[in-house]
């Protein structure tokens, strides 16, 4: 079966990267179900008070927002440039 | 004090209006009394699947807006004695459902009836969460496929925080998995997602898998609910699901790959 495989060139079942697609897709839709309807909204505004001053990548910027008993904690992580 | 059962995807196409005429129909067969309600508003398709598209006069927005009683717009079903249909509007626009009309109605069915499934439409609109925003218990139809998965999951979500449980601070919906479509040859070539790792994925507990089959097209050409098929795959399978419904211990069927023996290959397999 091994060498079979190994003639017809080697090929990753299609089945497993439909998992792991939806593994991570699943985590990120989890982890914004609970979170407040402003939150995209928050997040472009404050990525684009940040690029006035410095020039970041979308993806350098990390938002999360954390609950417990009885605050929340709003998390910002800005990856900055050297300069 | 009836339960209140969603029938819910998200996705549309899944096999809903095919799970909740099946379901439906199988609890009346043990002996339920049961009304499946189609929350479709616009496009309703229960009434043809339960094959009693002929016999609709009234419907559920007639009853919440007060132009017919209840019970004229309920229609018994044919086959089974404790089955009854509500259908949906076909004219009017999905605003026409209220919360308050159908809390109302809910609340008169489950005088007279133990089980109310609720078929929803597809989507995240206004009449998929009407559907479930009552429900006690919740049959998430999913199918082996990445969008169907996704939007499962979209659904969870729902019904975690858009429901009448979840905003009242009670016990929350009780969630079960429902996988349809399901082709045990093609998750074996590898190409189609497996039920462990759809679990995986949703994380809720499995109420049934139902293989495809030939059966449900059948079905649904002649407006009878797959279950009465009890010579079909589909049929047995929609069977054990209720089973579990109802509480019971039942081994899953038809999630293996057969291999066809060379006689059976030679002369085609039987009837599915």
């Amino acid at each position: 079966m091994k060498l079979l495989e190994f003639l017809r060139g080697e090929r990753k079942k299609t089945a497993s990267v439909a998992k792991e697609r939806l593994q991570i897709i699943v985590a990120h839709q989890r982890s914004q179900r609970d979170q407040p309807d402003y939150m995209p909204m928050l997040e472009r505004e404050l990525l684009e008070v940040i690029r006035r001053y410095v020039k970041v990548d979308q993806d350098a910027i990390n938002i999360s927002l954390d609950r417990d008993e009885d605050c929340s904690v709003l998390e910002l992580n800005v990856t900055l440039p050297r300069t | 004090m009836a339960k209140i059962i969603v029938v819910t995807s998200g996705k549309g196409g899944v096999g809903k209006t095919t799970s909740a005429a099946a379901i439906a129909t199988g609890l009346a067969l043990r002996g339920k009394k049961t009304v499946v309600i189609d929350f479709d508003v616009g496009l309703r398709n229960l009434d043809l699947i339960m094959g009693c598209e002929r016999r609709v006069v009234y419907d559920l927005v007639n009853v919440i807006q007060g132009e017919a009683g209840l019970n004229q717009a309920l229609i018994r079903d044919k086959r089974v004695d404790n089955l009854h249909i509500l259908p949906a509007s076909q004219t009017r626009d999905k605003d026409a459902l209220t919360s308050e009309g159908v809390e109302k109605i809910l609340d008169m069915l489950g005088k007279d009836f133990d089980y109310i499934i609720c078929d929803s439409p597809a989507g995240i609109e206004r009449g998929a969460q009407l559907a479930m925003y009552f429900a006690d218990e919740a049959v998430v139809v999913t199918n082996p496929e990445v969008s169907s998965v996704r939007d499962s999951d979209r659904i969870l979500g729902l019904l975690g925080s858009k429901t009448r449980r979840a905003e009242r601070n009670q016990d929350p919906v009780k969630e079960h998995l429902l996988i349809t479509r399901y082709n045990p040859s093609r998750v074996d070539d590898g190409d189609m997602l497996n039920l462990d790792d759809i679990q995986e994925i949703l994380a809720i507990d499995l109420l049934g898998l139902i293989p495809e089959s030939e059966a449900v097209l059948r079905a649904s050409n002649q407006g009878i609910p797959v279950t009465h098929d009890a010579k079909s795959d589909a049929g047995q399978a929609y069977t054990d699901t209720v089973s579990r419904l109802l509480g019971e211990d039942v081994p899953l069927r038809f999630h293996e790959f057969q291999k066809k023996g060379l006689l059976s290959r030679m002369f085609g397999g039987g009837r599915r």
